[in-house]
């Protein structure tokens, strides 16, 4: 059984997707162990004892993820098909490199297809959480967000 | 915690204003429930096997094995379903073009007709059962002769699909305005002022490519008699309408949802025999089924777009106004007729022959013709891009024939602005339109002369940079029913809106239409909450359920927002004329003397005596002090049918690279001027002007379906297929112009498909501009980097 039917069909994630049997889209990108892997060319079994974050982990509570933050305020989706495997790929796109540049980002999705944005606003949201991931570094140093709470 | 961003100030009207969309929570989580995401008690998975030849007589099925592997409960074939399922119709047949209606079954009796064609249908416990089991099936083909070219399919001698079809014809459907053979035959008797350019131009096949596969999950009630459809459409309510006359169950016993669709552009419009073979498992078994597409599977089993062969002709004069424009178009449906596909070459294609040009006489002979393929329908642009192409392309070659520069050539032919009906050759009133206004602004947006001058420098250097303008103009907010009615579509073309108000102040809005990504969950509050100046926020739009929403007709043909968007907007007027009534009532004042402003009705002149919308929600719903005669509920409901179309238009300015070591393309700069009309969300029309610009950009540059000569499907799953992708494209640089519409009542014209209008061609002509050093007037489509390297060494070496 393919890790991906394993999510949605054994677990009931269903916010993993499936949009092709040729590992092309990204659909199904998930994080297996801290990296992103396509889940549907992944064994269930070969995740045995591995550590797997889906797109319904990645907000906490009705806080959301500050990239699914960025993809709101840029209009980085559509449909929302491909959105949960455009996520998790940008999400450890930034992890690797925390200020790419925008054809960095473009390159980036070589592996994640997008049928209704024409990529410019995926593109454009995570350049914008790739800023606002460094602010937020930045304002927790200096308790930038110290005056929020009292 | 989030909120909405981009909440406009006090100051700043919410028509007009990109705020965050509000379906995006749920779609951003993994909290969205698209079809292949439900799971019912007691579900079983359904497969399908398709045919593997393009064209054969089956002689025999044998599922004698596969009826016994394991978890399988039933396997049936064409033999169940014949006098079963009715066979799935065609809704719209042109009318004075002797079509041929052809029996389309839901899965094959004796014949196949194209690789993909359902044969049987195996009901397992699980996906993977059933998937198995397909392979233990054993049918005996004799396989017949095929054709899959349009051209090819209606010449003599060509294998034959149907019987009732000669020559594989399925329509003649003819375009005429003017007398374009008189044009010609002017041209031809005085050459010294008159030049006539022609060419053949191939449309290829496309595969939509919605990033979510289409799926079903069909739950039978059997004491009841009512049928339950998940199902991956546009249009919710015409496939419940359709699935009633497929399967004989009464309309008011089907429910259908298609609230979280993945993507459609046009491919999720036609009724498919796959959901109606789910629907006839589900009442065979008792049990629910579900049925997924794979991706492989759907580009055998979802319809293609576009496939037209056309050969054109345009005369004009030398000082370049085009006399006559004549077309002769071989449009492939494919081996039955899809729901819409007629349409999609004739009335949304013909029909548009003029553009944004005055062309006093134009002819078309469309030819739909019957191949060995999947069936042919509607696809983002439907029609209209084919228009466009060919209208750009022959404009272009005129220009090149008189030296006349391309955009010089356009302003010589362009119709005048208008703010209230224009009549054209093919029979059209376009409602509205400032053509130049939109080419001004492209041009001066990339300094057309500068760009020529550097085209100029680089071609000095051996380099090949090309520079294409475009403009065009579509028709779309379909339509007028009677207009629908006239031109065969067997179905309405109106859409409803229920606005209703609970005593809480917070509104639903229930909508016919069915959006999949176009964002109409946040333009349509935003609508709401302009009229009635209620927060976005209180307000809800609920689609895609036809047990809860009122009839429509769908989301396609970009008229959610044109046609949908109006039923919205004057349900929310009514609520106000209500509102108005009541607060009379209950300020103790005359009806006249009151105004609305921001969400309060007050008494002229005294702003303080107010009952704001909420109060008078409150008092309607609880209904404790009503005026005389007055009913109860603040709620109101609206069939819109629309008195005109409405026509987008605009400006596209493409530039583009080419290597001449090695055919590469890279498109430097793509430029959108477009004129929808007043913009609800600019941010969500420029989205979908991305969207469609980079679907054009696919067939212009990587996308393209391919047969073998025995109807094998060579671009048979995404490894095939080339998509665009993100790092083969440079940002587009979206701008517009504001020209309303004079009959719609938000004076809103349609963005979904402006882009893949104009696109494909504006980068095809970009690419033949920088390859005219060498001589190169055509190439083929798509405009590989082998192809382009090819046609370059031949240019070089002749
Ligand atoms: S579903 Fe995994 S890459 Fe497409
Ligand atoms: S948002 Fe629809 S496929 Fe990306």
């Amino acid at each position: 059984m393919l890790l991906v039917h394993f999510l949605r069909e054994e677990l009931g994630l269903t916010g993993t997707k499936i949009g092709c049997d040729t590992s092309q889209c990204g659909a199904c990108v998930v994080s297996m162990n801290g990296s992103t892997v396509k889940s549907c060319t992944c064994l269930a079994v070969q995740a045995d004892g591995a550590e797997i974050a889906t797109i319904e982990g990645l907000a906490n509570g009705s806080e959301l993820h500050p990239m699914q933050e960025a993809f709101w305020d840029n209009h980085g989706l559509q449909c929302g098909y491909c959105t949960a495997g455009m996520i998790m790929t940008a999400v450890e796109m930034l992890e690797r490199n925390p200020h790419p540049s925008s054809d960095e980002v473009r390159a980036g999705l070589e592996g994640n297809l997008c049928r209704c944005t024409g990529y410019q606003n995926i593109v454009k949201s995570i350049l914008a959480a790739a800023e606002k991931m460094d602010g937020h570094a930045h304002n927790d140093e200096t308790g930038g967000h110290a005056h929020h709470d009292h | 915690m989030t909120k909405l961003g981009g909440t406009p100030t006090m100051t700043t009207r919410i028509f007009g204003s990109g705020i965050r969309r509000r379906e995006d929570p749920r779609l951003m989580t993994g909290q969205a429930d698209y079809t292949d995401d439900i799971r019912l008690r007691g579900m079983v998975h359904a497969a399908i096997l398709r045919s593997p030849h393009a064209h054969a007589k089956i002689n025999s099925i044998d599922t004698s094995a596969a009826r016994n592997a394991p978890g399988v409960l039933a396997v049936y074939t064409g033999a169940d379903t014949d006098g079963v399922l009715n066979p799935i119709p065609c809704a719209w047949l042109p009318p004075d073009s002797d079509i041929k209606a052809v029996d389309h079954p839901a899965m094959a009796v004796d014949t196949v007709r194209y690789v993909g064609d359902a044969v049987a249908v195996v009901v397992a416990e699980s996906r993977y059962q059933a998937e198995d089991a397909l392979e233990l099936i054993n049918v005996d083909y004799s396989a017949l002769p095929s054709v899959v070219n349009p051209q090819a399919a209606m010449a003599s001698g060509a294998p034959q699909l149907h019987e009732d079809a000669p020559n594989n014809q399925a329509f003649h459907w003819v375009v005429a305005g003017g007398d374009a053979d008189a044009a010609f035959a002017a041209a031809a008797g005085d050459p010294q002022n008159h030049v006539v350019v022609s060419e053949n131009i191939v449309q290829q096949r496309l595969i939509p490519n919605a990033m979510e596969p289409r799926s079903a999950v069909a739950s039978w009630q059997s004491a009841m008699g009512e049928l339950t459809l998940w199902s991956t459409s546009q249009n919710p309510h015409i496939v419940r309408f359709l699935c009633s006359l497929v399967t004989g169950i009464g309309e008011h016993k089907i429910r259908v949802i298609a609230v979280d669709v993945g993507g459609g552009f046009g491919s999720k419009v036609a009724m498919y025999a796959d959901e109606m073979l789910a629907t006839f498992c589900t009442m065979q078994l008792g049990r629910p089924v579900k049925w997924t597409a794979t991706r492989s599977e759907g580009y055998m089993s979802t319809i293609h777009g576009r496939d037209h062969v056309q050969q054109v002709e345009m005369a004009a004069t030398k000082d370049g106004k085009i006399t006559g424009l004549r077309a002769t178009v071989y449009a492939g449906m494919g081996a039955y007729l899809s729901t819409a596909g007629p349409g999609v070459p004739t009335i949304l294609h013909g029909l548009m022959y003029s553009g944004p040009y005055e062309i006093p006489n134009v002819k078309g002979d469309i030819f739909g013709v019957f191949t060995n393929t999947t069936p042919v329908d509607a696809y983002r642009g439907a029609g209209r891009p084919e228009a466009t192409f060919l209208l750009e392309r022959m404009i272009e070659l005129l220009a090149a024939e008189l030296d006349i520069d391309p955009v010089e050539m356009r302003r010589r032919n362009l119709i005048q602005p208008f703010e209230d009906g224009h009549d054209v050759s093919t029979g059209l009133t376009y409602d509205s339109g400032n053509y130049q206004g939109t080419l001004d602004l492209a041009l001066q947006h990339v300094d057309y002369p500068a760009l020529r001058k550097e085209q100029t420098e680089l071609r000095s250097q051996g380099q090949y940079m090309g520079i294409a303008v475009s403009t065009y103009c579509e028709i779309c907010g379909l339509g007028p029913s009677q207009v629908a009615g006239a031109v065969g579509f067997g179905g309405g073309l109106w859409e409803s809106a229920i606005v209703r108000f609970y005593a809480t102040g917070k509104v639903n809005v229930f909508v016919g239409t069915s959006p999949h990504g176009q964002g109409e969950e946040t333009t349509f509050a935003q609508i709401v909450s302009d009229e009635l100046g209620v927060p976005v926020e209180d307000i809800e739009i609920i689609h895609g359920d036809t047990d809860i929403t009122p009839m429509g007709w769908g989301t396609y043909g970009s008229r959610t927002t044109v046609v949908g968007g109006a039923a919205v907007v004057l349900s929310a007027r009514k609520i106000k004329e209500k509102g108005k009534a009541l607060a009379a009532h209950l300020l103790e004042a005359a009806e006249e003397d009151i105004e609305y402003e921001d969400g309060k009705f007050f008494v002229r002149g005294s702003p303080d005596q107010n009952k704001t919308i909420q109060d008078i929600a409150l008092m309607a719903n609880v209904a404790w002090n009503m005026p005389e005669g007055m009913e109860p509920g603040l709620e109101a409901t609206t069939f819109y049918d629309p008195p005109n179309f409405s026509y987008p238009f605009g400006a596209h300015v493409a530039v583009v690279s080419v290597d001449a070591d090695n055919g590469h393309i890279v498109l430097q700069r793509y430029v959108a001027v477009d004129d929808c009309g007043p913009q609800i969300n600019p941010v969500i029309v420029e989205g979908q002007v991305h969207g469609g610009v980079v679907q054009g950009a696919g067939q212009a540059l990587w996308e393209g379906v391919v047969y073998d000569d025995n109807g094998q499907l060579l671009t048979g799953s995404m490894l095939d297929y080339a998509l665009p992708k993100a790092h083969l494209l440079p940002n587009i640089e979206v701008l517009s112009t504001v020209t309303p519409s004079p009959h719609n009542p938000l004076g809103v014209k349609g963005i979904g498909e402006t882009g893949s209008i104009a696109s494909t061609v504006t980068i095809y002509n970009a690419v033949i501009d920088a390859l005219k050093p060498l001589g190169i007037t055509k190439l083929e489509m798509p405009l590989s980097s082998q192809r382009v390297w090819q046609a370059i060494q031949q240019a070089k070496g002749a």
